[in-house]
């Protein structure tokens, strides 16, 4: 790798402070947020909804664990479970997980880690924003038209044939996809084209090389979501006659389409996470990172290849034993590259100096989580033990150990991470630590009984259970509690410190990438000149740590 | 977009004011040169028409496999489509897509207005083929309808060839020839907004982006036209 | 220690086809196991002894070491290739039933499990089989998805609307294992449950030739109230007056029930009979008519046995 390099952090001192994105004189009042094309305004926007989102998709959970505290109905009935959880993973999935990081925090960094002064298309950018909202609205009007009791992953007969609001909630998702779409073009052009001068390929801090790699997945998988979704709904409108058995229609063939988006959406909610982590973990080891190539090449390794394993989601559905033996063997292929991030990044941490601040402290716990998410996946790819764990509690402790464990735990660790950037205050640490443990100690207690549970034959989607699962099911219930505790005390730390002073110094954590060579909050147009590219990103031999460093 | 104060910014910068040349009034501010902008939106726009090509192509696999599933439907079906109007609107977009050619040739070569005229006409042509096609569309659409052969729950088709499942072969002729179409539409739409600008001279050969995208895209159109014709008119 | 895992993790296994899916299951724990505690115990290493001393504290530069990184990608990948090759074996070795094994139709609907036998007889919500025998299921859905699944067998097959698919079992043991639902269809779904009565060939004998023996000698009244459960009435009808997919049976004998075409009829024996074997004949108002036939799934006994279980139910 070529001779590495550092200058942080000394150009914002030599210009004095200019005003920032937040309160630049020049735009302002609400309507210069709704039609702006500030990359950064867009990101702070796109972070308010997906927290939004967040929250309501986690009182679904609650309620769900709620209901899930004794064997037969407590406070909901059969159908109002069914909906409920349907609600908390569909929006989970589509309105949170998916646009959380790369709409937010990637629209709000990935620009300044390019030097760039916007995206490529920063109309685009603003269209995605307003069709993400209306996709949005759609969902609540489903939710309170009629409500929406398929699962999230919409199979059918079962979607053609129920009543309430399914084709409002598919037509969402299908505009929700268009939202995706547009921000994932928008990233690779900007990639390909808006880097400083002198930033070559493997200059790319890791955050841009995992946005990017998100971005091909988006660009090529949501299409054929979308158009799944529109031959759901002419099924549903017009028996078109292709998913019903009625009709003469193959069910299975929808399984098909939706996972063929639906596993690689996967990878679109997991490699920013992964893009995140590989950023706070040099940084706080003040360390230069173990492994640059292997780690960015894996990212688009992981995307290519995640492409060809979606029939792991139908082991038992019926489809040949030969289909199930190549998607079984594509599925361990995938498992490498990850195995590889996660060894890169503790080596990473060797001879390092590590500063154990909140947004490490939520990487630590990323590893663990993701390390049990990722290697529960290997039961569930090895055909013969599929058979017994699909569509068990092991399969829904799996995905949240990935999703909440992996994608979450590492979008919070990004939040305290750029938060100072973001909104040029710093939040109180002691609270922010106390809140990780939270999170930490109540996500395990919900989710790992949740594998023995499975296991043991506990299928999921049940409102009601038989009586040996009731210990476990209570200890999860309890620990979502615990875990909602942890979330409000990070929500509360976080928006509290919005309301002080703008105190956060240009570089708090010493970091090497460009982002924190502009002041906090940044300026409108990102940099005073254009930033220089002397050096490879993560290279700490010259890197001389800023006074005013935390 | 806010170029006013562009210039006052890159003052500050002590290095990289590769700004100073004059701007195109085209010009965005974020990118440093046109040639970059240029690039970006190709990019951009070639991977709007991947996304493009995925969207057909999940109504492709469909109807494959709906096509070996009830495959003498499929065949009974395709009797009712008229090769001939296929053909004459495969002709209508194949010169549709040289006109196309034709008019981005003229854009990226005109200076001074020396190719206004050619460009206009051309764009003016292309159009015009693709009213064609609508047209003809229009025909053969009516026809379906006054037989009933119509897709899903409306198909109350009851001549002598009736075959069960044959709906299914009509879902899929008004799906993929409907969505099709709307692309023609939008093409149509996205032409005569070229037309308007390039009568007001916006378009030279400093500054053609929107001619030459415009044209990838309605390659496209015409690209999955030509798959759709032999795929529903021809099969045997 | 490994057996306290296996028990934590599976129930105990019953058919032949059980051995082989646990002996991979705990190949991989021990793998999770053991890289879990390298991650977590690598970390925690790490934090505590390469602390940070001083802010401005010099760390090595190391870019990358290509025998690690080599190791740690054709590791996993060798782990994972046995995995794999396992998982296929044992996945292929069970997924044709041996020749010879006798066969049973499954119908799944929402949301009652009903099994016929090769005589023509047909039990809903209990699957009689002997042990020690390759038994063969051919299934089949009349309306959405279902899914077969015997935890205690390591079995679970998709069960399809518009074709047959197929699984089988060699259970060992006697006993009662239950078959929930486990492909989601709908209000019912968590309720969906049937269960596998695996008994000895002299008890599967006896029960091909004289019915049920749980329900033998019972009184009606008793009779109906089991099979109130194990018919899956219980989905839909409740016992305490509270409205389900259908009307509660409580207290409704000699009332009368308005039809939704107008029409009212006293619940006396014969409305309850006809409601059972022709359920679309009269829709209660307020109802839809969901509720399925049990025209030739059931036995004059049975039926007998739910009209003086309803009769009860004051
Ligand atoms: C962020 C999302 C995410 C991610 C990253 C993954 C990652 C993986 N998933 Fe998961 N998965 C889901 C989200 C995700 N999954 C969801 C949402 C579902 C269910 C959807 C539904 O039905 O509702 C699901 C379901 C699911 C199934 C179907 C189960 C079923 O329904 O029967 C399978 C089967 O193969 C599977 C496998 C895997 C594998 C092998 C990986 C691998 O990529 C993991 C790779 C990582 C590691 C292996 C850990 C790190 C590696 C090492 C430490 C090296 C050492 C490793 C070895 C020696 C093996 N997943
Ligand atoms: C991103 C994906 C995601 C996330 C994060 C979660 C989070 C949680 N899920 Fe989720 N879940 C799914 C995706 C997700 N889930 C999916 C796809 C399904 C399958 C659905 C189906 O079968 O169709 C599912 C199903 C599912 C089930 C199974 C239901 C069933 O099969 O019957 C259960 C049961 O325990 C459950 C519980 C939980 C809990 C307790 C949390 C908790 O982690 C939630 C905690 C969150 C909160 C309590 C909100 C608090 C938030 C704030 C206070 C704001 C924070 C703001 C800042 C920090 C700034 N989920
Ligand atoms: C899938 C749901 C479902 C199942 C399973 C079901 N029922 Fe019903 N049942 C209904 C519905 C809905 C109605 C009301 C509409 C109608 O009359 O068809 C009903 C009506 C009835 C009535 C008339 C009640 C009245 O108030 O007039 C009787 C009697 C009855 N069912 C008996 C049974 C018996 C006995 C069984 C089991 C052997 C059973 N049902 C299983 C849904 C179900
Ligand atoms: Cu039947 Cu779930
Ligand atoms: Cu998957």
């Amino acid at each position: 790798m070529a001779d590495v390099i550092a200058s942080p952090a000394v150009h914002t001192a030599d210009h004095g402070h200019h005003a920032d994105y937040l309160s630049d004189p020049e735009h302002k009042g609400i309507w210069s947020w709704m039609n702006t094309v500030d990359h950064k305004r867009l990101g702070v926007m796109y972070l308010w909804c997906v927290l939004a989102a967040f929250f309501v998709g986690g009182l679904f959970a609650l309620l769900v664990r709620l209901e899930l505290m004794h064997p037969g109905e407590d406070f909901m009935n059969a159908e109002q479970y069914n909906q409920a959880f349907t609600l908390h993973g569909a929006i989970m999935v589509f309105l949170f997980i998916i646009p959380s990081i790369p709409a937010a925090l990637g629209n709000f960094i990935l620009p300044l880690m390019l030097g760039a002064k916007d995206v490529a298309f920063p109309r685009l950018n603003l269209a995605s924003f307003w069709v993400y909202v209306t996709g949005a609205i759609m969902a609540v009007t489903s939710i309170v038209v009629g409500g929406v009791d398929t699962g999230w992953t919409f199979y059918t007969p079962y979607s053609t044939s129920t009543g309430g609001a399914v084709t409002m909630m598919t037509m969402s998702v299908f505009v929700l996809g268009f939202s995706s779409i547009f921000t994932g073009i928008n990233f690779v052009a900007t990639v390909h084209k808006l880097r400083a001068p002198g930033m070559g390929w493997f200059q790319l801090p890791l955050f841009v090389w995992g946005i990017y790699a998100t971005a091909i997945i988006q660009v090529l998988a949501t299409p054929v979501l979308g158009i799944t979704m529109v031959l759901l709904v002419m099924e549903r409108a017009f028996n078109i006659g292709i998913f019903d058995a009625q009709i003469g229609g193959d069910p299975v063939l929808f399984q098909h389409f939706f996972w063929f988006y639906s596993h690689p959406a996967v990878y679109i909610m997991i490699l920013p996470g992964m893009a995140i982590i590989s950023e706070i973990i040099p940084t706080f080891s003040r360390r230069t990172i173990f492994g640059y190539r292997l780690i960015a090449l894996s990212s688009v390794a992981i995307a290519l290849i995640g492409f060809l394993v979606w029939g792991h989601h139908m082991f038992t559905s019926g489809e040949s034993a030969l289909a199930a033996s190549i998607f079984s063997f594509l599925t361990f292929l995938v498992a490498i590259p990850s195995g590889i991030k996660v060894f890169n990044w503790i080596a990473t941490m060797y001879k390092a100096s590590i500063s154990l601040d909140t947004p490490m402290l939520y990487a630590t716990s990323f590893l663990l989580l993701f390390g049990i998410g990722g290697l529960t996946g290997i039961f569930l790819g090895a055909l013969s033990v599929d058979i017994h764990l699909h569509d068990t509690y092991f399969v829904v402790a799996h995905f949240h150990y990935v999703m909440m464990g992996g994608t979450v735990i590492a979008f919070l660790g990004g939040l305290h991470y750029w938060w100072p950037k973001m909104f040029g205050r710093m939040y109180n640490e002691s609270v922010g630590k106390i809140a990780c443990g939270l999170v930490f100690i109540g996500f395990n207690m919900t989710f790992l009984t949740q594998f023995f549970m499975g296991s043991q034959g506990m299928p999921r989607r049940y409102y009601t259970y038989l009586d040996q699962f009731q210990p476990l099911h209570q200890f999860s219930t309890f620990g979502s509690w615990v875990l909602g505790a942890g979330l409000m005390i990070a929500a509360v730390n976080l928006m509290g410190a919005l309301r002080g002073p703008k105190n956060a110094p240009a570089n708090p954590w010493g970091g090497t990438t460009l982002e924190w060579q502009t002041q906090s909050p940044p300026i409108t147009h990102n940099f005073v000149g254009q930033p220089s590219i002397e050096h490879n990103p993560y290279d700490y031999r010259n890197f001389k740590v800023p006074s005013d460093a935390v | 977009m806010s170029q006013a104060h562009e210039a006052s910014l890159t003052e500050h910068g002590g290095h990289g004011d590769d700004h100073a040349h004059d701007h195109h009034p085209f010009h965005q501010h974020h990118f440093a040169t046109m040639e970059q902008q240029f690039d970006a939106s190709k990019i951009g726009m070639w991977l709007f028409l991947a996304t493009e090509i995925l969207l057909f192509g999940g109504l492709f696999v469909g109807f494959g496999i709906m096509q070996s599933k009830h495959s003498a439907a499929f065949i009974a079906g395709h009797h009712h489509l008229d090769w001939q109007m296929g053909a004459l609107n495969t002709c209508f977009l194949l010169i549709s897509s040289f006109t196309m050619v034709m008019a981005v040739w003229a854009a990226s070569n005109n200076r001074n207005g020396n190719k206004q005229g050619i460009l206009v006409t051309n764009l003016l042509l292309t159009l015009g083929f693709a009213g064609g096609f609508m047209v003809v569309k229009y025909f053969e659409y009516s026809h379906k309808i006054h037989d009933g052969l119509l897709p899903g729950k409306f198909f109350h088709y009851t001549g002598p060839d009736l075959v069960p499942n044959m709906f299914v072969f009509f879902s899929f002729y008004f799906m993929m020839t409907g969505l099709h179409g709307f692309h023609v539409l939008g093409g149509m739409g996205a032409i005569t907004y070229l037309i308007i600008r390039s009568l007001k001279g916006d378009y030279t050969s400093d500054y053609f982006t929107p001619v030459d995208l415009i044209g990838l895209y309605w390659h496209l159109v015409d690209l999955i036209w030509i798959y759709l014709f032999p795929l529903l008119y021809l099969i045997s | 220690m490994n057996t306290w895992l296996r028990n934590l993790f599976l129930p105990n296994p019953a058919s032949i086809k059980a051995e082989g899916v646990d002996d991979l299951f705990m190949f991989i724990l021990w793998l999770n196991i053991l890289f879990f505690l390298l991650i977590a115990g690598l970390v925690v290493l790490f934090c505590i002894q390469y602390k940070r001393k001083s802010a401005t504290q010099k760390t090595a530069h190391i870019e990358h070491n290509t025998a690690l990184e080599l190791t740690w990608t054709i590791l996993p990948l060798v782990l994972c290739l046995v995995v794999f090759f396992w998982g296929f074996n044992t996945y292929m070795q069970a997924s044709v039933a041996p020749d010879g094994a006798m066969e049973i139709q499954v119908t799944a609907k929402k949301w009652i499990w009903s099994f016929g036998y090769p005589d023509g007889s047909v039990a809903i919500g209990k699957l009689w089989v002997p042990a020690n025998k390759p038994v063969r299921l051919i299934m089949h859905s009349e309306d959405v998805l279902h899914a077969f699944y015997v935890p205690g067998f390591r079995i679970k097959q998709d069960v399809l609307p518009n074709r047959y698919t197929e699984t089988w079992f060699h259970a060992t043991e006697v006993g009662d294992y239950v078959i929930p639902c486990t492909e989601y269809c709908g209000k019912g779904h968590s309720e969906m449950k049937a269960v596998v009565k695996v008994v000895s060939q002299q008890d599967y004998e006896k029960f091909l030739e004289e019915g049920d023996p749980d329900e033998k000698g019972l009184p009606p009244e008793k009779l109906g109230a089991s099979l109130y459960v194990n018919l899956g009435c219980s989905t839909c009808h409740s016992i305490d007056g509270s409205k389900g997919q259908g009307p509660s049976w409580k207290g409704i004998y000699a009332q009368q029930h308005k039809m939704i075409d107008g029409k009212s009829f006293e619940v006396d024996e014969n409305y309850i009979r006809t409601s059972i074997l022709q359920p679309q004949s009269m829709i209660v108002e307020g109802y839809q008519g969901i509720m399925p036939s049990y025209q030739g799934q059931i036995r004059e006994r049975q039926l007998v046995a739910l009209i003086a279980y309803i009769k009860s139910l004051k």
